[in-house]
């Protein structure tokens, strides 16, 4: 448990379990992320990946447990949590052009009525301009490639000016220079003492870009340093044998009693 | 950014449409008029009772079109952008039982109690479906086909019960299903007049929670935009606006309002405010195309006439739609097409030239038949396009490239060889695979891809296949050298 709240840390999960359809897909993770870390989450498919990030940002029903960022609620402290969803989840031929998503990303602290201002307009372009960006602003989104769409979404969260970022597989099917770009963003961002929780889905560079993994299957099977978890072993428990014997017993449980509580 | 504030604001141009609506509404009456003999009434004298505003009944008929079209507009937009236009049509279909049991409330008329009733019922036909959705394996459109159709059926043998009760002012509710506008009375449009205003007024003041949760509602929701709220409320005014539509249009072709206009707007522009004015101003110029013709016509239902109106504007906007028009995507098509053509004739010649040791005077147009294996008068036809747009000069069945025309040939070979060379070389293609794509690709190799190809491939001077790749010397000689020296004619020599 974290002390004060000021040093709350900035993401604590107790005891989460998600159904899909009654059928677990996360079973009772517990989890304290640390302060200013780049944080990888790997796993096979079907592992809970972006089923994690979701239910801590409360966009998924959980059937049991609970999420804290920084020691409160995600609803008392919405406007510290970034979030960069995967691209496929947004209609690309919807009539905005880049600079209104960026803006998107300053309607959370706007609050009702409010229209964004200069200052959100200026906001929005520097955000641009750090994902090298700025010269597609007027763009219409269906004209950009897979890269740039990606590189309008992370500018969206960094227009957020959050403290805590999840990012849904960032890295899915964009060309090497916008993953250079966006390394080197996320970098700078826990540079200046953000946390990012990090969606990966490819092995080696997982190793290269974070400072902290994530290895999930259903469950957390190891959570610390890269160089400590990130071995043969642990990827192995990661990878090789599918809990398949947990994941069946607790569907049955499940379509038993509508509820997972072993 | 305000679309409220600009619709409302925008009068002068509401006017703009209004008169361009009118001008629409004249441009037929031609081919009409031969209808109007048929129905043996004076052409003449209706149009004067039109535009003179003179019937009350009429007054209320534009006025509740305007209206109408206005609040379906600018709702439809966000169940178009939302990809809910399914549940536009069940909505419209599921508030006829409230409309019957509206009527059964005092066995009247009553617009606020029909408006109620419909509203509820409308309301509980979408509840029902997410319900079901949520319940069963069914997906959303076999739930929306099921609750439309058993409400749609339980309003039907409503509303014929109703027509056969012996007592009671039944009048006007069979309109509802086809729709008149002719029927509106002073309190139908007073209510639409209310729900159009909350309508312009809430979508002005939630425009920016509205777009965001309809372009990624799951980044809304997390950042703190009660997304639910917002889906329940734009719901909420759908069914009002449906219902304020119905008596004009009709329950089966209510939806039509919602989703033709709001498509219109979406082929005609790039911006969602944007398309919420256009939206809007296409669903005004339908509602008062549709009364126009039901008024002349003597009580032609005015829904279907309506919804004709609105998809006469969708097949204007679909062909002549400035960016994504057919018209004008067949002729970019073209253009790019002809540019070619010029371009590959261009080549040709610079072919020619160059396996004549860049010396000969000019190219008769048996060469250029012989090398583009065409004959002399396809030849002669693409010489005389080149020469129409300043490239080249006929002359007695010679070609001369004008400077400028050798300036671009030179490029195009530039383009051609340097993609081939870039290809075999960075992408290990084999020589003999690259001549394909060089072909497309020189054409449309902007000057900063080529001075990067320049720099990766170190300022190379010789392509795949031996052919010297035309260097900035080649390219802009011409700046130095004049008349007939290199196969260039000055155009000024001909006459």
């Amino acid at each position: 448990m974290s002390g004060t709240e000021n040093q709350a840390a900035p993401l604590e999960i107790h005891d989460l379990t998600v159904a899909y359809h009654k059928k677990p897909v996360l079973w009772g993770v517990d989890l304290e992320v640390p302060a200013g870390q780049l944080i990888g989450i790997i796993g096979p498919n079907g592992a809970g990946k972006s089923t994690l990030i979701k239910a801590c940002m409360g966009l998924l029903p959980m059937q049991s447990g609970w999420v804290k960022v920084f020691g409160q609620s995600l609803k008392e402290v919405p406007t510290r949590v970034g979030y960069v969803p995967q691209r496929e989840s947004v209609d690309w031929d919807f009539p905005v052009n880049v600079m209104d998503v960026v803006l998107m990303g300053r309607y959370g602290r706007l609050g009702l009525f409010r229209r964004p201002s200069k200052v959100d307009r200026n906001v929005a372009r520097d955000c641009l301009d750090r994902v090298k960006m700025l010269p597609y602003a007027n763009r219409q989104i269906s004209n950009l490639s897979g890269g740039q769409q990606q590189r309008v979404f992370l500018a969206r969260a960094l227009a957020q000016q959050a403290d805590l970022y999840f990012m849904d597989e960032p890295f899915a099917g964009v060309d090497a220079a916008t993953e250079a770009a966006i390394v080197t963003v996320l970098r700078e961002l826990r540079n200046q003492g953000k946390t990012l929780i990090v969606v990966h889905h490819d092995l080696p560079t997982a190793k290269q870009y974070f400072d902290s993994l994530l290895l999930l299957n259903m469950n957390v099977v190891a959570f610390g340093p890269t160089a400590e978890v990130f071995t043969a072993e642990q990827l192995q428990r990661t990878y090789g044998g599918r809990l398949t014997i947990l994941s069946e017993v607790a569907s049955v449980l499940g379509a038993g009693n509508g509820g997972v509580n072993l | 950014m305000n679309p409220g504030g600009a619709i409302l604001g925008s009068l002068g141009r509401r006017r703009l449409v209004w008169a361009l609506g009118l001008a629409i509404c004249f441009a037929p009456t031609i081919q009409a008029a031969s209808v109007q003999d048929i129905a043996n009434t004076d052409w003449g004298e209706q149009l004067v009772r039109f535009f003179s505003f003179r019937d009350a009944s009429l007054r209320y008929a534009l006025v509740g079109s305007v209206l109408l079209g206005l609040s379906c507009g600018l709702l439809g937009s966000f169940i178009v952008v939302r990809r809910m236009a399914l549940v536009g049509d069940a909505l419209s279909h599921a508030v006829l039982p409230g409309v019957a049991l509206g009527f059964l409330w005092n066995m009247s008329k009553d617009p606020w109690a029909i408006f109620v009733g419909a509203v509820v019922a409308g309301l509980a036909g979408t509840a029902m479906v997410s319900a079901l959705t949520r319940t069963t394996r069914l997906k959303e459109d076999t739930a929306l086909g099921l609750v439309l159709a058993t409400f749609f059926a339980v309003g039907i043998c409503l509303v014929t019960m109703i027509q056969r009760l012996p007592t009671g002012n039944k009048s006007g509710l069979d309109k509802f299903l086809f729709g008149q506008a002719a029927a509106l009375g002073g309190d139908d449009v007073s209510l639409m007049a209310i729900v159009t205003l909350v309508a312009v007024t809430l979508v002005g003041l939630f425009y920016k929670e509205l777009l965001a949760t309809s372009f990624d509602p799951g980044f809304a929701r997390s950042s703190g935009i009660p997304a639910e709220w917002v889906h329940h409320g734009l719901m909420l005014m759908l069914a009002a606006s449906t219902v304020i539509a119905l008596q004009a249009v009709g329950v089966v072709l209510v939806s039509a309002m919602l989703i033709t206009p709001a498509a219109t707007a979406y082929l005609l522009t790039d911006r969602m405010h944007r398309m919420l004015l256009l939206a809007s101003g296409c669903g005004v110029l339908a509602g008062v195309t549709g009364a126009f013709f039901s008024f002349v016509g003597r009580g032609l239902p005015t829904g279907p006439l309506m919804v004709i109106g609105a998809s006469t504007v969708f097949t204007c906007a679909y062909f002549m739609g400035p960016r994504h028009g057919v018209i004008a995507r067949w002729w970019r098509h073209r253009q790019s097409a002809a540019r070619t053509e010029r371009e590959n004739t261009l080549k040709a010649l610079y072919h020619i030239w160059e396996n004549g040791g860049f010396r000969d005077v000019g190219t008769t147009l048996a060469d250029l038949a012989e090398r583009r294996k065409e004959t002399i008068d396809e030849a002669l036809g693409r010489s005389r396009m080149l020469a129409g747009h300043g490239f080249a000069t006929v002359d007695s069945n010679v070609v001369y490239f004008t400077p400028e025309g050798r300036q671009r040939a030179a490029e195009i070979v530039r383009n051609h060889r340097l993609w081939e060379l870039y290809l075999t070389n960075s992408a290990n293609i084999a020589p003999d695979h690259v001549h394909d794509d060089a072909e497309r690709i020189e054409h449309v190799l902007g000057e900063t891809v080529v001075r990067e190809l320049e720099r990766r491939l170190n300022y190379a001077t010789v392509d795949p296949h031996g052919k010297s790749i035309p260097g900035p010397r080649d390219i802009h000689r011409d700046a130095a050298v004049r008349g007939g020296d290199g196969g260039v004619r000055n155009p000024e020599e001909t006459s």
